[in-house]
C-alpha cells in the first residue's frame, strides 16, 4: 500500500500491532490455548496424570471467563440509549492486520461462549461422559472448539471465516463420535464429518468466487468494493457471480447454523451423540454461528473503516441498499423455512433429542429473522437496527440456559432410566416432581411463553420485526416473517406440550429403573443452576438486556 | 421520583398482595418442606389465602364495612383509575409495573376473589395429588387477579399468558374422560389468540409516541405519576418532551389517549391497505372473543367445561370468559376508537349469533354440564351486543346515554353470570360428586331426595334464566333495550333469546329435579346437601338474589366509569369521525350533549 515504507519500518509496524493492540484483547482465546495445551500435558506427564482432566480445563476456563468479562466492561456504555449520539463510545478494534476484529459483539459472543464453558464443564462432570479415561481428549477437543468459535464471533477476513468454521467443526465431528461403541455415535460422527466437509468447500468456493471479484477478503474492504462493482450496473455479469459467491458462503453457514435446507445432520448427530454433546452443539456452535451470520451480513452489508479501506461511510451506505436487500431476502427466506420446517418435523418425533434437535433448528429460524430485521433497518433506523442485534444477543444468552437445561434434563434422566425415547418418561412426575417441573419451565420457556426467559427473548425478536415494518424497512417480507413468526409459536405449543403431557398425564410404567431423580443431589444442582436463570431472566430482564444492548452497538 | 417514594405509594402493598399473595403461597406449597401427605393442612392454607385475598379486596372495594383506613381504598363516584401502583420496571422499553382499579376493573376483582374462594371449598372432593393441584389453583388466582389490575400492556399481556399453564395441567390431570384433548384444545386456542394479540401490542407500541400527548394527559394517564408536583412534574414533563426519538409506550391508558388523538398515528398508518388501528383492533378483538366465547371460536368452552372438575369449571366460567368482554372494554374500545366505531356491526353480530346458537346448542344438550357450558355462550354473547352497540348509534342519532346503557348492561351481565354460571356448575357438580354422571334423561326426582340442595339450585338456574328479581335479569334487558336504538332486528332477536334460553333452563330443571322418583345409577348416594356444600351455594344464591332487587349496589361502582369512557368516545366520534363531513351539525350536537350530560 505505502510505497515510501521499507522493510524495516513494516516490521516494527506490524510487530508493534500484534503485540500493543492484538495481543491484550486476545488474552481470552490464548487462556484458552494454553489450558489446551496444559490438559494435553497432564496426560503425558505421568505425575500429572492423577491430575483430572475436567477440573484444569474449568481452572483454565475460569481466568478465560475473567478476561472476557473484563473485555467486556471496558466496553463504554455511554450514548447507547437515546441513539442520538450515533454511538460516539464505539470500540471497534482490528487485530492481526484485520483478520480479527474486536467490538462489543465480540465481548459479548465471547462472554456467552466462557460463561457457557464454565457451566457447561461441571454437567459433564455430573452427567458421567467423558469418563475419566477419555477426559483429556474430550475436554481438549471442546476447548478447541471453542477457541474455534470465539474466532467465528470476532472473523473480519473471510480467509478467518472458514479456518475458524472448520476449527469449530473438526472438533465437534470427533465429539459426535464419543461413544465410541455405539453404532449410532460412529454413525453420526461419519454423517457429520461428510455433510461437513461438502458444506466447507463449497463455502471455501464461495468465497473464492468473491475474493477473485473484489480483490480482497478483507470484509471492510470488500463492502467498499462492492458498493462500487454493484452500483457501477456495467457489470451484471459479475452480479450474477456475486450473488453465486454470496450463496455459496450462506451454504456453509446455513450447515452451522442448521438452517433449512443443510439441518439434515442435524436431528442425525444429535439423535447419535450423546447428549451432553447435542447441548454443546446446540448452544455454544449456534452461538457462534449466528454471531458469524452477523459479522458476514454487517460486514457485506455496511462499510465501516478498517485496515486499508477507509471508506466515505456516508456514500456507501446508500450504495449497498442493493447489497443488504439481497442479504435480507436471503436469511429472511431461509428464516421463515427454518422454523416452520423445525416446528413441523418436530411434531413426529418420539426421540428427545431429535425432538430437540428439531427446537434447534426452529430457534435458529427465530434467531435468523432477527437478524434479517436488523440487516434491513441499517441505514432506515439505526436505532432499531441495533435493537434488533441486541434481540440476537438476548435471544442468545436465554437459550444458552434453556437449552443447556433441556439437554442436561436429557442426560441426567438417561443416567436415570437408561433411555431417551419420551414414552419411557410417562408419569415421571409420581416419583420425581421437581425434575418435572425444571422439565417444565425449560421447556415452556422453549415454547415462549411468560414469565419465563424464552417468552423475552421471543418478544424481542418480534418487537425487532414489527419495528422493522413501522420503519418501511423490506415491509412485505418483515410482515411475512411476523406472521410466520407468530403461527410458529402456537404449533410449537404442540411437541413441547406433549413431552410434559408424557411425564405428568400418563401412568407411570411398572418396570421402571432407578430410583427418585432428588433436585438435592449433584446432578440437581446442576438442573437446578440452569432452570433458575430461566425463571429470573423472564422477569428480572434488564440487566441481560443491558449486556445485549452493549453487543448490539456494533451495529452502528 | 425517587426510588423511596416508590415504595412509599399507599395502594403498593394492598394491590400488590392481592395479585402475589396466592403466588407466594403457591410457592411456599410447592415446597418439599411441606409434605404431600398432609392434604387437610394443604386444602386449608389454600382456603385461606383465598380468604384472605377476598377480604383485602372487600377492604379495597368497600370501606364502609372496615372504616376509612388508608388512602388505597375505593372512592365511590370518582370515575378514573385509583389506587394506582408505579414502579419502573424494564426501562428500557419504558415497561413498568402499573397497576390500578377503577369501575370497570375493581367489581371483576371482587368477583374473581370471591369465586376463587367458592372455589378453594369447593376443592374438597379432590384427593388426587392434592398438593399439585393447589399450587397450581393458586398459580391461576394470581394470573386472573393479574389481569383485571394491570395498566401495563407488556404486564396484562404476561398474566394472561400465566393463567393458560396451569388451567392446562388442572383441566389436563383432575379433568374427566376425554381431559387430554380438553386440555389442548383449551390451550391451543387460548395461545392462537394471544399471538394476535402480542402483535397487536408490539404494532400498537411502536407507533405510539408519549409527546403528542398534551401535559394534561400525560398526568391523567400516569404516564407523569399524579402526584408528583410543582418542580418534579415540571421535571418529569420535560424529560417526555425533550425526548430526541420517538417515545413508545406500553401504558394502556396513554395508549387510549393516543388513539383518541385527532392525528392518532394509529389511524393514520397503514398495514395491507388496512389502517393500523383496524389490524390492532382485529387482532386484538381475535384474542378477547376466544376467551369470550363467541362463535365460530367457541369450541373449546364446552369441551374445557365438561373435562374440568367442578372448581375448575366455576372459575372458568366465573372468571376466565370475564377477561375477554373485559380486554374488549378496555383495551380494544379506548386504543381503537375508529375501527370500533366501523366495525360495530362485526361486534354485534357476534354477540346475537353466540346468542341465539348458544341458546339452540344448550337445547340440544343431553349432558347437563354441557348444557350449562352452552348456556355460556349464550350468555355471553349478551355482553358482546352491549359493548358493541356502544359505538354502533354513531351516524344516526347522538344518544351516549343508550351506549352507555349498554355498556352498563354488559358490565352488570358479566358481573350476574360470574355468580349465576358459577353457581350452575357448583350445582351440578353437587349432583355428579354422589350419581357420577350427568346425563339428563337419566335424572327426575332430585326434588324428593335432596329438597334444600334442589330449591337453591332452582335458584340459581332461575337467575341464569333471567327471572326478574334475580341477577340475571338487569344485564340482559338493559342491552336488549338499548340495542334497540341501534337494530332493531337484533334486539329482536336478543329478546325472542330469552324464550329459548327459558326453554331450556326450565327443561332441564323439569328432567332433573321434578318428576316421581330417581331411577338413574347410584340411586342410594343421593344424601342430602353437606354442611361443606351448603356454605358454598348459599352466598351464590344470596348474591343472585341481591344484585337481582339490588342492581344499584354494582351500578355504584361500574357506571361513573363506563359512563365517562362512553361520553369520551362519544365525543371522540362528534369530534374526529363526523367533524370533517358536516361541522355545523356536529357542533350543534355537541352542544345539545353537553347539556344532556349537564
Amino acid at each position: 500500500m505505502n510505497q515510501t515504507m521499507n522493510l524495516g519500518s513494516l516490521i516494527t509496524g506490524s510487530l508493534n500491532d500484534t503485540l500493543a493492540v492484538s495481543l491484550p484483547l486476545f488474552r481470552t482465546e490464548l487462556c484458552l490455548a494454553a489450558t489446551i495445551v496444559l490438559v494435553l500435558l497432564c496426560r503425558m506427564l505421568p505425575l500429572l496424570r492423577r491430575l483430572d482432566a475436567g477440573l484444569v480445563a474449568l481452572g483454565g476456563v475460569c481466568f478465560a471467563l475473567w478476561f472476557a468479562w473484563n473485555d467486556m466492561r471496558g466496553i463504554p456504555v455511554g450514548g447507547l440509549q437515546d441513539g442520538s449520539a450515533g454511538g460516539a463510545a464505539i470500540v471497534r478494534q482490528e487485530l492481526f492486520g484485520g483478520l480479527l476484529v474486536f467490538d462489543s459483539l465480540t465481548a459479548y459472543i465471547r462472554l456467552l461462549l466462557m460463561g457457557f464453558l464454565a457451566v457447561y464443564i461441571p454437567f459433564t462432570k455430573a452427567s458421567g461422559i467423558p469418563d475419566h479415561e477419555d477426559g483429556a481428549d474430550f475436554y481438549t477437543l471442546v476447548l478447541g472448539a471453542t477457541l474455534g468459535m470465539c474466532l467465528m464471533a470476532s472473523a473480519n477476513h473471510l480467509l478467518m471465516v472458514f479456518m475458524a468454521v472448520e476449527m469449530a467443526s473438526v472438533p465437534s465431528y470427533a465429539l459426535a463420535g464419543l461413544l465410541k461403541g455405539r453404532k449410532a455415535s460412529s454413525e453420526a460422527a461419519l454423517k457429520y464429518a461428510v455433510y461437513g466437509a461438502g458444506a466447507a468447500g463449497i463455502m471455501l468456493y464461495g468465497i473464492s468466487l468473491l475474493a477473485g471479484l473484489l480483490g480482497t477478503c478483507h470484509l471492510p474492504s470488500m463492502a467498499a468494493e462492492l458498493s462500487r462493482v454493484v452500483d457501477a450496473g456495467s457489470a451484471s455479469g459479475n452480479v450474477m457471480v456475486l450473488a453465486l459467491g454470496g450463496l455459496m458462503v450462506a451454504v456453509g453457514l446455513a450447515f452451522k447454523l442448521s438452517a433449512v435446507p443443510f439441518h439434515f445432520w442435524c436431528p442425525d448427530v444429535f439423535e447419535g451423540a450423546a447428549a451432553e454433546i447435542g447441548g454443546f452443539l446446540s448452544v455454544a456452535s449456534k452461538a457462534a454461528a449466528v454471531a458469524l451470520l452477523l459479522r458476514i451480513c454487517f460486514g457485506l452489508g455496511v462499510p465501516t473503516t478498517g485496515h486499508g479501506a477507509v471508506a466515505a461511510i456516508g456514500a456507501n451506505l446508500a450504495e449497498l441498499g442493493s447489497t443488504r436487500h439481497f442479504i435480507v431476502a436471503v436469511v429472511g427466506l431461509m428464516a421463515a423455512v427454518t422454523c416452520t420446517l423445525g416446528n413441523l418435523a418436530a411434531y413426529g418425533q418420539t426421540n428427545m433429542k431429535r425432538l430437540l434437535a428439531y427446537s434447534t433448528i426452529a430457534h435458529a429460524g427465530y434467531l435468523m429473522m432477527a437478524v434479517a430485521a436488523a440487516v434491513a433497518m441499517v441505514g432506515i433506523d439505526p436505532a432499531g437496527s441495533r435493537d434488533a442485534v441486541s434481540a440476537v444477543a438476548f435471544y442468545l444468552g436465554t437459550y444458552l440456559f434453556m437449552n443447556l437445561g433441556a439437554f442436561a434434563i436429557v442426560a441426567l434422566l438417561r443416567n436415570r432410566l437408561r433411555s431417551e425415547e419420551i414414552d419411557s418418561y410417562a408419569g415421571l412426575v409420581r416419583s420425581s416432581p421437581g425434575i418435572v417441573i425444571a422439565t417444565g419451565v425449560v421447556l415452556v420457556s422453549l415454547i415462549g411463553l411468560p414469565p419465563l426467559a424464552g417468552f423475552v427473548a421471543k418478544f424481542l425478536v418480534f418487537s425487532s420485526l414489527v419495528q422493522a415494518i413501522t420503519a418501511g424497512a423490506e415491509r412485505p417480507l418483515m410482515l411475512v416473517l411476523l406472521v410466520v413468526g407468530g403461527f410458529n409459536t402456537v404449533i410449537s405449543l404442540f411437541y413441547y406440550l406433549r413431552v410434559l403431557k408424557v411425564m405428568t398425564f400418563d401412568p407411570p410404567p411398572a418396570d421402571r429403573p432407578g430410583g427418585e431423580f432428588s433436585l438435592v443431589s449433584l446432578p440437581g444442582a446442576i438442573v437446578t443452576a440452569l432452570v433458575v436463570p430461566v425463571v429470573v431472566l423472564g422477569i428480572f430482564w434488564s440487566g441481560l438486556y443491558a449486556c445485549a444492548q452493549l453487543a448490539g452497538a456494533f451495529a452502528s | 421520583m425517587s426510588p423511596t417514594d416508590t415504595l412509599t405509594q399507599p395502594a403498593l402493598w394492598p394491590l400488590t398482595a392481592i395479585v402475589f399473595l396466592p403466588a407466594l403461597v403457591a410457592a411456599f406449597l410447592s415446597l418439599p418442606i411441606v409434605p404431600k401427605a398432609r392434604e387437610e393442612f394443604i386444602r386449608w392454607t389454600t382456603l385461606l389465602t383465598t380468604a384472605v385475598v377476598f377480604v383485602l379486596s372487600l377492604w379495597m372495594a368497600v370501606p364502609a364495612l372496615f372504616g376509612p383506613t388508608g388512602p388505597a381504598q375505593f372512592r365511590l363516584g370518582d370515575p378514573s383509575m385509583q389506587a394506582v401502583v408505579k414502579l419502573p420496571w424494564i426501562e428500557s422499553f419504558g415497561i413498568e409495573y402499573l397497576l390500578g382499579v377503577d369501575g370497570i376493573s375493581l367489581p371483576l376483582v371482587v368477583l374473581t376473589t370471591f369465586l376463587s374462594m367458592l372455589a378453594a371449598a369447593a376443592s374438597w372432593p379432590i384427593s388426587k395429588h392434592v398438593k399439585a393441584y393447589s399450587v397450581l389453583f393458586l398459580l391461576l388466582v394470581t394470573g386472573m387477579l393479574g389481569v383485571f389490575v394491570s395498566l401495563d400492556f407488556f404486564l396484562f399481556y404476561v398474566f394472561w399468558e400465566v393463567m393458560l399453564l396451569p388451567m392446562y395441567f388442572l383441566i389436563g390431570i383432575w379433568g374427566g374422560p376425554r381431559r387430554e384433548y380438553a386440555a389442548i384444545k383449551f390451550f391451543l386456542y387460548t395461545l392462537l389468540g394471544s399471538v394476535l394479540m402480542l402483535l397487536a401490542i408490539l404494532m400498537l407500541y411502536f407507533t405510539s409516541d408519549l409527546r403528542l400527548l398534551s401535559d394534561e394527559q400525560l398526568v391523567a394517564s400516569h404516564v407523569v405519576s399524579p402526584s408528583l408536583d410543582g418542580a418534579a412534574r415540571t421535571t418529569a414533563l420535560e424529560a417526555v418532551r425533550s425526548a430526541g426519538r420517538p417515545l413508545h409506550t406500553f401504558n394502556i391508558l396513554a395508549l387510549a389517549q393516543i388513539g383518541q388523538l385527532p392525528n392518532s398515528p394509529f389511524a393514520a398508518a397503514q398495514v395491507w391497505g388496512m389502517s393500523l388501528e383496524t389490524w390492532a383492533f382485529l387482532l386484538l378483538l381475535i384474542g378477547f372473543v376466544i376467551k369470550v366465547p363467541v362463535v365460530p371460536v367457541h369450541t373449546w368452552l364446552p369441551d374445557a367445561h365438561v373435562e374440568a372438575p367442578t372448581p375448575i369449571s366455576m372459575i372458568l366460567a366465573g372468571v376466565l370468559l370475564k377477561l375477554g368482554g373485559y380486554g374488549i372494554l378496555r383495551i380494544c374500545y379506548p386504543i381503537c376508537p375508529g375501527a370500533g366505531l366501523s366495525l360495530a356491526w362485526l361486534v354485534c353480530g357476534l354477540g346475537v349469533v353466540s346468542m341465539v346458537y348458544g341458546a339452540f346448542a344448550a337445547l340440544a344438550q343431553k349432558d347437563f354440564k354441557r348444557m350449562v357450558a352452552y348456556s355460556s355462550v349464550s350468555h355471553m354473547g349478551y355482553v358482546m351486543l352491549g359493548l358493541g352497540v356502544w359505538s354502533a348509534v354513531a351516524g344516526q342519532e347522538y344518544r351516549w346515554d343508550a351506549w352507555a346503557q349498554g355498556v352498563n348492561g354488559a358490565m352488570f351481565q358479566m358481573l350476574a353470570h360470574g355468580i349465576s354460571s358459577a353457581g350452575m356448575f357448583f350445582m351440578v357438580g353437587v349432583l355428579y360428586d354422589r350419581v357420577h354422571h350427568r346425563n339428563l334423561e337419566e335424572f327426575g326426582g332430585i326434588f324428593g331426595k335432596m329438597p334444600v340442595y334442589s330449591g337453591l339450585a332452582i335458584a340459581v338456574f332461575f337467575a341464569g334464566l333471567g327471572l326478574p328479581g334475580l341477577c340475571g335479569f338487569i344485564g340482559e334487558v338493559l342491552v336488549t333495550l338499548s340495542s334497540w336504538n341501534y337494530s332493531r332486528v337484533l334486539a329482536a332477536i336478543s329478546a325472542f333469546t330469552v324464550i329459548l334460553t327459558a326453554a331450556y333452563i326450565l327443561w332441564a330443571i323439569q328432567r332433573v329435579y321434578l318428576g316421581a322418583e330417581y331411577k338413574g345409577p347410584h340411586g342410594d348416594h343421593l344424601t342430602p346437601i353437606t354442611p361443606r356444600e351448603l356454605a358454598i351455594a348459599t352466598p351464590l344464591v344470596f348474591f343472585a338474589i341481591l344484585f337481582g332487587v339490588a342492581p344499584q349496589i354494582l351500578f355504584n361502582y361500574v357506571t361513573p366509569t363506563v359512563n365517562r369512557q362512553v361520553e369520551t368516545l362519544a365525543d371522540w366520534t362528534r369530534r374526529v369521525h363526523d367533524a370533517p363531513a358536516a361541522p355545523a351539525v356536529a357542533a350543534v350536537q355537541q352542544d345539545m350533549a353537553g347539556q344532556t350530560a349537564r
